[in-house]
């Protein structure tokens, strides 16, 4: 039972740092209809500046700057190469957000080198035990900073003025736009929010506790379990995001354990590919309608 | 997906029969002779630009199977990786030994083991049609991935089949009635030239190729590719036309896979090695679905020439730019943050990409179609090739 117990905390845990990622593949589709592909190499160019920082920042400083930066990297994609392509479609922009993907990644795996820094000084590594069972700092600050942003994005998403201009234009962009909603200024928000939820993940991804390695290729794969947790709920729904990213913490934590560590990777495509089936727009996404 | 945006000019003026004929008979013509150019190659270039010739024929082989299902069908696929695996361990376990303790085999003919691997392949492909026939878009491409990581745990655990991550199993080599695709075997001269194994593996892959190439160009002008076509525009009035939906998608989705377990077998005979990937970037990684992607687009989805000139680019500039530095002195560089041909392929590519998308949707094969254009254009299947 403790096991098990540990387990739920840890995947829980595990699942707050992929809801971060899901909500923000959520965020860039519900503003622009695209799918990011880029999503991965995001986290990975802010966990680089962090790299490059840290010595003279100090921990805090660099996490910032790692932060901001892949919010920013997120903006300039959207200002620099999206938005000039109206004319394409929202599938052509996700093949371009492939090309993207490369180009960051395989250029910051080359700089990383043999090099795989661990990100998380603050809390890595650090258990300790409450009741019998053996809890891990990261998944606590994971879950909790989680908790912290997802609930601010959520009450800015129902309240503040952004987030009315971005669910109207989720709702039907031309309407929005003559109701006068600049739609440039909220796709290009989103954007920056996704890239700085990245941000903050990768301080989590790149741990002892999370992943057992450094900053590396291997971030970036990780990253990609966040595409099942974002399907998994459903593209264009935000609640979808954090429960797809808890359920895909949890079936890896648990596959891990109790069939065995290669599979728990394939384990949660299985289990998006079987809520697919039933339910082929996700948990909570909006189902499509033909009219004919 | 749809690559509407290439519509006819409805107002093409007519063009005269036999202006007509003449081109037809050009093109023809230069088929033949990039045929001849290609038959001729073996005589003028020794066995590593074949080898890196070869290694391009397998991007096209599964870069026309992945052109007529995300052009063609309009479905995206992100599994190319996975069936490229089924592909090659069908091969390899069809044409294996049956008296070796360590893996399985069944001992086929190698010439049966590959038509068996395709079956295997398309038949897989067919297996998936429950999920591929209900979701569409991008909802289709990650749950397509889904394949690529199964493909990596099965290819880690069931070493009888695959041989294991650490060491592998080695293919069969190809023979054909029984004359070997080796070094073996009768000791043939064409002008001079010894035909040895990378010669005859050439043309063996120049066989499969044209094969692949000359089945899809016929499946996309047929009546196939047309439903094809009418699903991907439109799934509701293509159904109300009589497609039927369901099984156009499954059948599109068993053909391309078919073609990329054709191209699986042509890999581990390539590699003469089947070995499983130790994580998800390897021979049937993801990185691999993604550069058959590429293949795809850079050529103009749907295209079936498109999809060769994108496999040339994709799969032959890591090729060439590793033959060429070791006379330029290029990637001389080792160890940390060193470029190398693979690297500065990716980069080349990935930028294609995004160039394609900004400038060209259609990809080359709109830019080619501009400088060509006595093609007749209001005919219909010529909308996707």
């Amino acid at each position: 039972m403790n096991t098990f117990l540990q387990l739920v905390v840890n995947g829980l845990g595990k699942g707050a740092v992929f809801a971060l990622l899901a909500l923000g593949f959520v965020i860039i589709f519900k503003a622009t209809e695209v799918v990011n592909f880029a999503h991965g190499s995001l986290v990975l160019f802010g966990g680089y500046l962090v790299v490059v920082t840290r010595e003279s920042l100090g921990w805090a400083g660099a996490s910032l700057v790692g932060i901001v930066s892949a919010g920013l990297l997120a903006l300039l994609l959207e200002r620099f190469l999206l938005s000039r392509s109206r004319h394409a479609d929202a599938n052509s922009l996700a093949l371009l957000t492939i090309g993207v993907d490369v180009i960051i990644t395989e250029e910051i795996v080359r700089r990383l080198g043999v090099t795989l820094p661990f990100l998380g000084d603050a809390w890595d590594a650090q258990p300790f035990q409450i009741g019998g069972i053996t809890l891990f700092r990261t998944h606590l600050v994971a879950l909790l900073v989680a908790a912290v942003l997802i609930t601010a994005f959520t009450l800015a998403f129902k309240y503040s003025n952004w987030g009315v201009a971005m669910r109207a234009q989720a709702e039907n962009r031309e309407a929005a736009a003559l109701m006068g909603i600049r739609s440039s200024r909220v796709t290009a928000t989103a954007w920056l929010v996704a890239g700085v939820l990245a941000g903050v993940a990768v301080l989590f991804i790149a741990t002892q506790d999370f992943s057992g390695a450094g900053l590396s290729r291997g971030t970036h794969s990780i990253a990609l379990a966040a595409f099942p947790a974002a399907i998994l709920g459903g593209l264009d729904s935000t609640a979808g995001a954090v429960v797809g990213g808890l359920v895909v913490g949890l079936v890896e934590a648990l596959s891990a354990q109790y069939v065995s560590f290669d599979f728990s990777k394939s384990a949660v495509f299985l289990v998006m590919l079987v809520v697919l089936v039933v339910r082929p727009s996700g948990l909570f996404g909006t189902r499509e309608s033909t009219r004919v | 997906m749809s690559d509407t945006a290439v519509k006819s000019p409805a107002a093409a003026p007519p063009t005269p029969p036999a202006k007509r004929d003449r081109t037809r008979l050009v093109k023809a013509l230069l088929w033949i002779g990039l045929l001849v150019v290609l038959l001729a190659i073996p005589l003028y270039l020794d066995a590593a630009w074949l080898k890196a010739g070869q290694y391009m024929m397998i991007g096209g082989v599964g870069a026309i199977g992945l052109t007529l299902l995300v052009g063609q069908a309009g479905q995206l696929s992100l599994a190319h990786a996975f069936f490229l695996l089924a592909g090659a361990t069908g091969y390899t376990v069809l044409s294996g030994p049956t008296d070796d303790e360590r893996v399985f085999g069944l001992g086929l003919d190698p010439a049966l083991s590959l038509a068996g691997a395709v079956v295997i392949a398309a038949l897989l492909g067919l297996a998936f049609a429950p999920v591929s026939g209900r979701l569409r878009g991008i909802y289709l491409g990650v749950a397509s991935l889904s394949l690529v990581f199964l493909g990596l745990y099965l290819g880690q655990s069931a070493e009888t089949l695959t041989g294991g991550t650490s060491t592998g199993r080695t293919p069969e080599p190809f023979s054909l009635f029984g004359f070997p695709f080796t070094n073996e075997g009768p000791e043939i001269e064409l002008m001079g030239v010894p035909i040895r194994q990378a010669e005859r593996l050439w043309y063996l892959f120049l066989l499969l190729t044209v094969l692949a190439f000359v089945v899809a160009r016929a499946a996309v002008s047929s009546r196939i590719g047309r439903s094809w076509r009418a699903v991907r525009d439109n799934e509701a009035a293509a159904s109300v036309m009589g497609v039927n939906v369901t099984r156009a998608k499954a059948g599109a989705f068993a053909v391309s896979s078919a073609y990329a377990g054709l191209a699986g077998a042509m890999t581990v005979l390539w590699f003469d090695i089947l070995k499983p990937d130790e994580s998800e970037f390897g021979t049937y990684g993801i990185n691999i679905s993604i550069a058959f992607l590429a293949m795809v687009i850079i050529g103009g989805l749907g295209s079936v020439p498109g999809a060769l000139v994108g496999a040339l680019i994709v799969n032959g500039l890591p090729q060439v730019l590793s033959l060429y530095s070791a006379d330029l002195g290029w990637f001389s560089g080792t160890g940390d943050g060193a470029l190398t041909p693979i690297l500065v392929s990716s980069f080349v590519y990935g930028a294609a990409i995004i160039l394609v998308v900004l400038f060209e949707p259609g990809g080359l094969a709109a830019i080619g179609r501009r400088i060509t254009p006595s093609k007749k254009p209001h005919l219909p299947e010529e909308q996707g090739k």
